[in-house]
């Protein structure tokens, strides 16, 4: 791979990118436009957040890639493929010895600690898209901090389901101050994303926008007085470790009804079994 | 209601617009008093919906000066605002009615969302007292407590002609833009349209800027008249003199063009 560049993305464009991400750093949850270059993946697939971690990663950086919170998926594995083949660096799937982690949909249960860089893959940047669907008038409402609108939506949640039925992409203001879609992770991840100890990075290549949530920045999940903000619960303990308290994916087993509620991050499920911890509490 | 207002609480002067060699309106200029209700008429082009714009900022004035004394006190300068106090002050102490209410409207979301939806813009975070504001205003505005949760979509003419007004009443504005609120519907939800503002105005004590054509609509509501034609206002004054006494050639033909049936 002598012919590319140190992690593909050439000088240029990593300097481009590492001021926006310095912008965004500054201005909490604003979403700084970018100049998005063609990947060699589709989109869809992650090239913002690969265009991210191109851009801040070093040679000696420990690299883990999660899709859906698993290390052995697919995007997962070719993505941290990728960073072995152009940028040399050592890959790993434990969230407590990565210095920067990619990935999409999940943040790792594992707590993170300051100086991790997590970079999220992020769809469809703008939390008012939905609701507004001019581009123009989204940011004027970004600028003067006009969000009733998304309060709309949750009142029209209530009012059809009992409930805010959206469970990922739940919005977040951000510092008080700007409202903020958290890539599609699940709502029981938003808790993680207040006061954070390490820096968050959300990359979306195709809508070329770039925004961050500084470490032990205040993030709030959007709700009434009467109707707080809840994340899911399970009513069973991990299937395979025992953790409850943390988020599990549903898996059929057989074609007879038969199902299995696990871990939905991988490394913190594995690590748990290695240490003989099933049947106890998340640490 | 015997209260003494030394100042108006509109000041319009000197109001122009053109649009390239176009004039939209020209040198207009009246004063609002507090609880007033004044009715802009005129044909089709004569400039109305123009005033009413430049007023609420939808569309920039070339010339003139609008001054509004806020709730605070203050005088402000209403054309010299900048984008963000200007929306501040249309959710907080304006509201404006559109001619079409899918224009004033959130189509896609129920009833109740709709009247709630300034309420949360100004920062209510209570589910059930926004809700509970919204059924309050259903029923001020003569819809049935059960159509709350149904989609605008389903509502009648009539019916979402006074959702829109409920929406825009719920927050307590003090001056209120209508851009002929009639218009479109058949006479007899009309005339229901009017009995019900007309009972709103005087228990809020709402002031109001009224655009429209129908001279029958203005008599009921407004209580003073300016005539527009060409863009200028051509004659002012009490609703009932300008009706029956018309001064101005135009106004004239304007009376005498009204059918009676």
């Amino acid at each position: 791979m002598n012919q590319y560049n140190f992690a593909y993305l050439d000088e240029h464009t990593k300097r481009m990118i590492r001021r926006a991400i310095l912008k965004a750093v500054a201005v909490p949850g604003y979403q700084v436009p970018f100049g998005s270059r063609e990947m060699p993946l589709s989109y869809g697939w992650g090239t913002g957040g690969v265009q991210v971690t191109a851009s801040v990663i070093g040679p000696d950086d420990v690299l883990k890639v999660i899709d859906q919170g698993a290390d052995d998926t697919t995007n997962a594995v070719s993505i941290r493929k990728f960073f072995e083949r152009t940028a040399a660096v050592r890959p790993t799937t434990r969230t407590d010895e990565a210095t920067l982690i990619q990935t999409r949909h999940r943040i790792p249960e594992t707590p993170l600690q300051a100086g991790q860089i997590l970079v999220l893959q992020v769809p469809i940047p703008e939390p008012l898209r939905w609701l507004e669907p001019r581009e123009a008038e989204t940011r004027k409402m970004h600028a003067l901090e006009e969000y009733g609108v998304m309060y709309v939506r949750l009142y029209e949640d209530i009012t059809r389901h009992g409930k805010v039925a959206q469970t990922y992409e739940y919005p977040v203001l951000v510092n008080g101050r700007y409202l903020m879609r958290p890539s599609p992770i699940p709502k029981f991840d938003n808790p993680k994303l207040d006061g954070n100890p390490a820096l968050l990075l959300f990359g979306a290549g195709r809508e070329k926008r770039i925004y961050a949530v500084p470490p032990h920045t205040r993030v709030r999940s959007l709700d009434f007085d009467d109707h707080p903000f809840e994340v899911e619960h399970w009513d069973r303990p991990c299937a395979l470790c025992g953790a409850r308290g943390v988020f599990l994916d549903e898996i059929i087993v057989d074609d007879k009804g038969g199902r299995l509620f696990v871990c939905s991050d991988t490394d913190f499920c594995a690590r748990r079994q290695a240490d003989g911890g099933a049947g106890g509490d998340r640490p | 209601m015997s209260r003494v207002e030394e100042r108006p609480l509109l000041g319009v002067r000197g109001l122009g617009k053109r649009y390239g060699a176009q004039t939209g309106c020209l040198d207009v200029g009246f004063d609002l008093w507090p609880g007033e209700v004044l009715g802009v008429v005129g044909e089709s082009g004569s400039g109305k919906t123009t005033v009413l714009n430049c007023l609420s900022g939808r569309v920039a004035a070339d010339a003139g000066r609008v001054e509004y004394a806020a709730r605070d006190g203050r005088i402000v300068d209403v054309l010299g605002l900048d984008e963000s106090a200007r929306r501040r002050l249309l959710r907080s102490e304006w509201g404006i009615v559109h001619q079409n209410p899918r224009d004033g409207l959130r189509m896609g979301v129920t009833a109740g969302a709709n009247v709630g939806e300034r309420l949360m813009a100004l920062g209510a975070r209570h589910y059930g007292q926004i809700r509970g504001l919204a059924l309050d205003w259903l029923a001020q505005v003569e819809i049935d407590l059960d159509r709350i949760d149904d989609l605008p979509e389903t509502f009648s003419g009539g019916m979402l002609q006074r959702l829109q007004i409920a929406r825009t009443l719920v927050t307590g504005p003090r001056l209120v833009l209508m851009d002929e609120p009639t218009g479109g519907l058949d006479v007899s939800v009309q005339a229901r349209l009017l009995d019900l503002l007309r009972g709103l105005v005087a228990e809020l004590d709402l002031s109001a800027v009224i655009v429209t054509h129908d001279l029958a609509v203005a008599r009921l509501l407004a209580h003073r008249l300016i005539v527009m034609r060409g863009g200028e206002a051509v004659e002012s004054g009490l609703t009932d003199q300008v009706l029956d006494d018309p001064q101005h050639p135009y106004t004239q033909l304007l009376v005498s063009s009204v059918l009676h049936p």
